[in-house]
């Protein structure tokens, strides 16, 4: 079964090699200071434009405001900064290099058409402040971006402004405690299943609203009576996984979405897990009121090292009249205006519309998918899942015995035997050329290795990784250290995370 | 579709393996009356050049070169080339929140060099990893000085951009709900510009968790900061101050006797895109980094003694701390706090002052050539600014930016939207890349109002 990870069956070395290990064999990196280090006093790497304009006397127009001490930015020639960047980007793993299985952040391929439509100078370089009549290419973006996720997710209407994911739970809840309000009824909790992710509970309280933890049942999903006794008349909503973060769509969410009405709760949906659903069901239809999307995650726009994200939020129309201001309305002559006159609004949750560098990477996607396209995407990202699952469920434990969608989340209960945890295991696939799936998440599963392969992944690639993960689950039994030290072959060792937060050292400073 | 690397045939093996007899089994899940058996009601597939070819024609809808002299929270500065040619390599692009440090020390590496340039513009110890913009960072830092102090009190100048403040209150809601109105507006000198120091100090008590000013603010006026912090430290209120022109810092004196900063770092080389993405941060003194939403980067060591960066304090963070994290923040800004480090590396020590220099130099000229015409004039000439200044005109400012889009030039904003007592003014921004005969075009056009006006 492991011959893919033998040097002769990959076809790139040759007989008796010892370095290749799986897809890797090691390379150079090269060293590279803080650009700080770097940096020598009269060296420039910019040129500005000849001043057209009489040049002035700062300190003569900003008195005491002048800055008299610069800021010690370091002093580099061009070609030395791309060097340092260029070496930097070496040290990271990257989508664009190999599979990025990281559970419920759907790392999957981010299409260069998107760089290249969100750079076309109209787009890139429009002002917000520009009047709308200027603004009218713009504005075909967002509308035609936002009919398409209203589409997608059956809902009635829709705002784009948050700034990530975590931003449009908070709107979303916003909404909820807006329409709560309206109707002369403010409640006080908010009721997050155990196996959510720490925004959910974050934005709730964040918001206003105490936490109530409901537990998972023996399937990890939502346990229907234990839901029923605990909503009542200040229950304002349930915030909701689905598919849950142990990738197991919520089969009864019809009767959860009754139970929370019959009580006048909100259900809310936290749209990470939108991969394994788009173009096969749609929340709207299955009784979510509002929900948010992740556009870096579903649909494709660059996780970036970390963001930038962008969230927007759905939802009936009964919550419209709360949504943040401005929204887009189309006038008489079809001409297109923001409209900021909405009494009911929650208010802003962002300056200006919204990170719409992300609207248009994401639109051009939805264009180049189109519905058939889509739905094979979302095929594909559940095929995937299963894949993993059918091929390493006879080595790693399977918590929940329940149909997986888009991800796949095993425990590492069996190589706790060896002293071996999930986050050993996650180390030691760097080794095999892989970045690791979602460590000890979610909290229901003691030792959580959570992964989600994407559709992104051809079944080669696919095959490596499992050759990987089973050659990884032989080398607990036979010599646990060789897990437990890894990674063997990375720039840098496990490094130490304790000193570093018992004395953060957040900031190079000049040696005196 | 061009971005699935499989065949049918292979679908089908591995369904196979899977032993599912269709795809559908896959999704058996889900109850039937919700499984869409349609398809969806959006856009046909397209092709790539059908793709390029449809935001081409959109972005085409209006005249790509206009000189546009709006500012106000997002100003255009050139950006060096090389800023998108680096950010575009995929190892930074398609990288994510750098969990797994051992194969993320490039991402944690250029974030750490970012938090110290930050630190070392704004005057502060610490910077963070970047927050979603100066907006939402504004209402971070300002729920980061009610958890500092414990106190509920939020002073904000009515000079603060108005978008930020609106988006403050929208944070402040749930606390207002259950203790009245916590976030006050102070107003403005009509003379200067400036934040109502006595009026401040009249508001300023021992329930303020902060004042908050903008600095340059709304106005494009430099605030009096040493005076500001002094009124709110008496009380034991912190000082923020947030600041939506970074670029200012190269000559501008930074707000050292803050306790927190909160930066939008749009200026430094992140395109104007429509108001987004851009770069929040929030910087702050060494006593308060425990108080701190958003991730931060620490320096270590491995196993081996060789330097690394890790994510640090996470127990300040949701992930861990879920409902009593100090946000819910989780994705930020990364790659965009990327291009701002390039930006600041390219420019350096005396680029950055130089730059602030033409800046001042532009605007200075500008502010000039424009209040000498007719029925024109500076408003808030008591105090300094950086490159935006308010003009006041008799003439309707409709008429005139009439003429100035006949020359293809978008004018100054009107600041009546959120200043009733500001009818006739506008809100003038101009950066390095404005050429003179631009502003010498608008002067004409600006002075060239009808005798009946």
């Amino acid at each position: 079964m492991s011959n893919v990870l033998t040097p002769e069956a990959s076809g790139t070395a040759p007989a008796g090699d010892t370095r290749t290990l799986g897809k890797v064999r090691p390379h150079q990196t090269q060293n590279e200071a803080l650009v700080f280090e770097k940096s020598s006093p009269g060296k420039k790497a910019y040129r500005l434009a000849q001043l057209d304009v009489p040049a002035v006397d700062p300190g003569a127009l900003l008195g005491d405001a002048v800055r008299r001490e610069p800021g010690e930015l370091p002093e580099l020639s061009e070609i030395e900064i791309i060097r340092h960047f260029t070496r930097l980007s070496t040290w990271n793993y990257a989508i664009d290099l190999g599979m990025y299985p990281l559970g419920s952040c759907t790392m999957k391929y981010n299409p260069r058409v998107n760089e290249l439509v969100a750079r076309i100078e109209g787009l890139a370089e429009a002002h917000p402040y520009r009047p709308d009549f200027l603004a009218q290419g713009q504005l075909d973006v967002v509308d035609l971006l936002q009919k398409c996720l209203i589409e997608i997710t059956g809902m009635d209407a829709i705002t784009m402004q948050p700034a990530a994911g975590a931003h449009g739970e908070f709107t979303g809840i916003l909404l909820t405690r807006a329409w709560h309000q309206s109707q002369g009824d403010p409640r006080r909790t908010v009721i997050i299943p155990d196996s959510a992710h720490g925004t959910n509970p974050a934005t709730a309280a964040i918001c206003g609203y105490s936490v109530e933890n409901l537990k998972s049942n023996a399937e990890g999903g939502i346990d229907l009576e234990a839901l029923a006794r605990q909503v009542n008349d200040q229950t304002a909503a349930l915030m909701l996984t689905n598919p849950s973060t142990i990738g197991v769509f919520e089969s009864q969410i019809h009767k959860i979405a009754e139970i929370l009405h019959a009580n006048g709760a909100l259900l809310y949906m936290d749209g990470a897990n939108m991969n394994a659903l788009c173009g096969k069901t749609r929340p709207g239809d299955f009784g979510v009121d509002v929900m948010h999307l992740n556009l870096h995650k579903t649909f494709s726009t660059p996780h970036g090292g970390g963001g930038p994200g962008c969230g927007p939020v759905a939802c009936k129309a009964f919550l419209e009249p709360f949504l943040p201001i401005p929204v887009l309305v189309k006038d008489e002559n079809g001409d297109k205006h923001w409209n900021y006159d909405r009494p009911q609004s929650v208010g802003r949750v962002r300056a200006f519309f919204g990170n719409f560098g992300m609207f248009v990477r994401a639109l051009a996607y939805i264009l180049a998918n189109g519905p058939d396209g889509l739905r094979q995407t979302t095929e594909d990202a559940v095929l995937n899942a299963n894949y993993i699952r059918k091929k390493l469920e006879d080595v790693y434990d399977l918590p929940y015995n329940t149909p997986s969608m888009h991800e796949v989340v095993f425990s590492d209960r069996r190589q706790l035997k060896n002293g071996v945890r999930t986050g050993d295991i996650a180390k030691r696939l760097i080794d095999y050329g892989f970045h690791p799936y979602t460590v000890s998440f979610p909290l229901i599963v003691h030792g959580a290795l959570m992964i989600e392969p994407t559709e992104s992944e051809s079944r080669e690639e696919l095959d490596l990784f499992v050759a990987a993960m089973r050659q990884i689950a032989r080398e607990v039994e036979e010599n646990p250290q060789l897990v437990l030290d890894a990674p063997h072959s990375t720039r840098v060792s496990r490094l130490d995370e304790t000193t570093a937060a018992r004395k953060p050292i957040l900031r190079y400073r000049k040696p005196a | 579709m061009r971005y699935l690397p499989k065949s049918d045939a292979e679908r089908a093996a591995m369904l196979r393996e899977i032993g599912a007899s269709s795809i559908d089994d896959l999704f058996a899940v889900i109850p039937e009356e919700y499984r869409l058996a349609r398809d969806l009601d959006i856009p046909r597939q397209m092709g790539e050049s059908e793709i390029v070819e449809w935001f081409r024609s959109a972005a085409a809808k209006y005249t790509v070169r206009h000189t546009s002299f709006l500012g106000a929270g997002v100003y255009r500065h050139y950006r060096p080339c090389i800023i998108d040619s680096l950010v575009q390599r995929g190892e930074f692009l398609t990288s994510y929140t750098p969990y797994q440090a051992e194969i993320t020390q490039g991402t944690l590496q250029a974030i750490f060099e970012f938090q110290t340039m930050i630190a070392e513009l704004t005057g502060m110890d610490v910077a963070n990893a970047s927050m979603y913009d100066g907006s939402t960072g504004a209402a971070e830092a300002v729920m980061m000085a009610v958890r500092v102090t414990g106190r509920d009190g939020v002073l904000v100048a009515r000079t603060v951009h108005p978008e930020y403040r609106e988006v403050m209150h929208t944070y402040a809601q749930h606390r207002e709900a259950e203790t009245g109105d916590v976030m006050r507006e102070v107003g403005y000198d009509p003379d200067s510009g400036r934040i109502d120091l006595a009026a401040l100090e009249a508001a300023v008590t021992d329930q303020t968790a902060c004042v908050l000013v903008q600095s340059p603010n709304f106005f494009g006026i430099i605030e009096d900061i040493p005076a500001i912090a002094d009124i709110a430290h008496k009380k034991g209120a912190l000082l923020v101050v947030s600041i939506a022109e970074a670029i200012s810092l190269g000559i501008v004196r930074p707000p050292v006797e803050a306790d927190i900063v909160s930066m939008e770092a749009q200026s430094f080389g992140v395109a104007l895109c429509y108001g987004g993405p851009y770069c929040g941060v929030i910087a702050a003194k060494e006593k308060y980094v425990r108080q701190m939403p958003g991730r931060l980067v620490g320096q270590t060591t491995d196993r081996n003694g060789y330097r690394g960066f890790v994510l640090t304090l996470s127990t300040r963070e949701q992930h861990i701390r879920r409902e009593k994290a100090t946000s819910n923040i989780c994705t930020n800004q990364a790659l965009v706090a990327l291009m701002a480090t390039i930006f600041l590396t390219v420019y350096g020590k005396e680029g950055i002052r130089e730059l602030a220099e033409h800046n001042l130099a532009k605007s200075a000229y500008t502010a000039q050539v424009l209040a000498a015409g007719p029925g024109a004039r500076l408003r808030f000439t008591g105090a300094p600014r950086f490159h935006e200044f308010v003009l006041h005109t008799d003439e309707d400012p409709a008429a005139w930016h009439h003429r100035l889009h006949e020359e293809k030039i978008v004018g100054g904003l009107e600041l009546n939207r959120w200043y009733p007592e500001l009818d006739h003014a506008t809100l003038w921004c101009t950066t390095e890349i404005v050429p003179r005969e631009k502003i010498d075009i608008a002067a004409k056009q600006l002075a060239a109002v009808s005798v009946e006006a």
